[in-house]
């Protein structure tokens, strides 16, 4: 699942102040903890868990502001790779 | 009026300030370590300090290149006033793209316009390490009353501005990152002074180390979260007028250097004197100078009002390197120039002096660090895969 695997990283790379596991899938992860530069390593480690490049455009505060965000991104290059 | 009038205006007067007020101060300003008052007074006497607050609100509505403009011309004659003129301009176009949706910054704003009240940032913080994006203080909330205490490592012209905007965490529940701005007002303000500001240069800003302990109403809180406001207005706009008061500061040495040369060169009719040579290497590198500083302008010009375009990595980079590259061409430069005017420019006391402003450049790479910058930058460039 990939909100599992999302989850999973964000454990690994997001170092929030909450436990991940206990975020729903729209709560806002900066409110949560996530500082600007965590947010490149988790971006790298979704990357490399995915086998994805984010393009510039979807390297926006927006695209990673909640678990349903990055789904959907991720969602997104994963459909356009097969 | 229209945009070209505001702009010549605005130009007209900084002009004629720099020339009549500001630049002769400049040297006592700097040996004394003071405040430049009476470059704040003809700023303020011009109206110049509520320049980008918007028609409607009655100011003059110009726009962050007539700011530049202005701060490349007080940089020239005396870099601690620009940078306390950049500095203002910084907070109140945080306040004019983040702060419209409020009635109490709207009503702020119009205010401003009258009485040109100067306004002061306390952003950095002590035990933070120099990251703006993270806070330890936190707006305290006592229903609609606000209460916050920051331990500021620095605060330029603190003592002297009206108003403070300062960065802190939301609430006390929040994260260090989750921040917001908040304007303290001057009669609700108590700055405890903590350390002195004795610098090799800059030494116009006051940038004393204070404790800050403030109340307000929760209206004072700027609408939009800090991390918004910080990559779409107060990073590229910092960037932009501080590279344009160092462009100032560095054409003022060159021209100097100029002047030296052409005297030498009255001296001794049909030559070229060898610091000619050493002039045209000088005048150069200015010119790489100014070519960086002005499409740093276009290029937050060209996106100012796309947040998508703002936010993106791409844009955060060259906003960085605007500030890298500018910082270390200014001591380069300066140090050139006084190559040319040799003793002259070595001395303290002639019509080519140079040595303000060579102590002033090197406060550049400093004021923020260079490596922090550099930092931001790497880390980024891990994700950024395009030109």
């Amino acid at each position: 699942m990939i909100t599992d695997d999302i989850r999973a990283v964000l454990i690994e790379h997001g170092r929030l102040a909450v436990d991940p596991a206990s975020l729903a899938d729209q709560s806002n992860l900066y409110e949560a903890g996530l500082t600007s530069h965590a947010s490149v390593n988790l971006m790298l480690a979704l990357e490399e868990r995915f086998d994805i490049e984010f393009p510039e455009r979807m390297l926006r505060r927006g695209a990673f502001a909640s678990i349903a965000a990055i789904r959907a991104g991720v969602e997104e290059l994963i459909g356009q790779r097969a | 009026m229209s945009a070209l009038a505001i702009s010549g205006d605005l130009v007209t007067a900084a002009r004629r300030i720099a020339a009549a007020v500001v630049a002769p101060a400049a040297d006592a300003v700097d040996r004394e370590a003071r405040f430049p008052r009476e470059a704040l007074a003809a700023l303020r006497e011009e109206r110049m300090l509520g320049a980008l607050v918007p028609r409607e609100l009655g100011g003059a509505g110009a726009t962050i290149g007539d700011v530049a403009a202005v701060c490349e011309i007080l940089g020239r004659a005396c870099a601690s006033t620009a940078m306390v003129y950049a500095m203002h301009q910084i907070e109140i176009a945080c306040i004019v793209r983040h702060g419209l949706s409020s009635s109490f910054f709207r009503d702020y704003l119009s205010e401003l316009v009258r009485r040109e009240w100067l306004v002061a940032s306390a952003t950095s913080e002590i035990g933070v390490g120099g990251d703006l994006r993270r806070s330890i203080c936190a707006v305290e909330h006592e229903g609609l009353r606000i209460r916050v205490t920051k331990r500021a490592p620095v605060i330029s012209y603190g003592e002297e501005a009206d108003d403070i905007l300062l960065t802190a965490r939301r609430s006390a529940e929040a994260t260090p990152a989750d921040q917001v701005l908040v304007l303290v007002r001057r009669g609700d303000v108590q700055l405890t002074r903590t350390g002195e500001w004795n610098t090799l240069g800059m030494r116009g800003t006051r940038s004393l180390g204070f404790t800050l302990e403030a109340t307000g109403s929760a209206d004072q809180i700027l609408p939009s979260p800090f991390a918004e406001v910080a990559s779409q207005t107060m990073l590229p706009v910092s960037h932009v007028l501080w590279t344009s008061l160092w462009l100032g500061l560095v054409s003022d040495a060159v021209g100097r250097a100029r002047a030296f040369v052409r005297a030498e060169a009255r001296r001794a009719p049909g030559t070229v004197p060898p610091s000619a040579f050493r002039l045209a290497e000088a005048v150069a590198e200015l010119s790489t100078m100014r070519a960086t500083v002005h499409n740093g302008l276009l290029d937050f010009e060209q996106h100012q009002d796309d947040p998508d375009a703002l936010a993106g990595l791409g844009f955060a980079i060259r906003m960085n390197n605007l500030k890298v590259t500018a910082s270390r061409l200014a001591p380069e430069i300066v140090g050139r120039a006084l190559g040319v005017c040799g003793i002259s420019g070595y001395r303290a006391d002639s019509p080519y002096s140079v040595g303000r402003h060579l102590r002033d450049a090197h406060g550049a790479s400093l004021m923020i660090s260079n490596d922090r910058v550099l930092s931001a930058n790497a880390a980024m460039l891990l994700l950024h895969k395009e030109d």
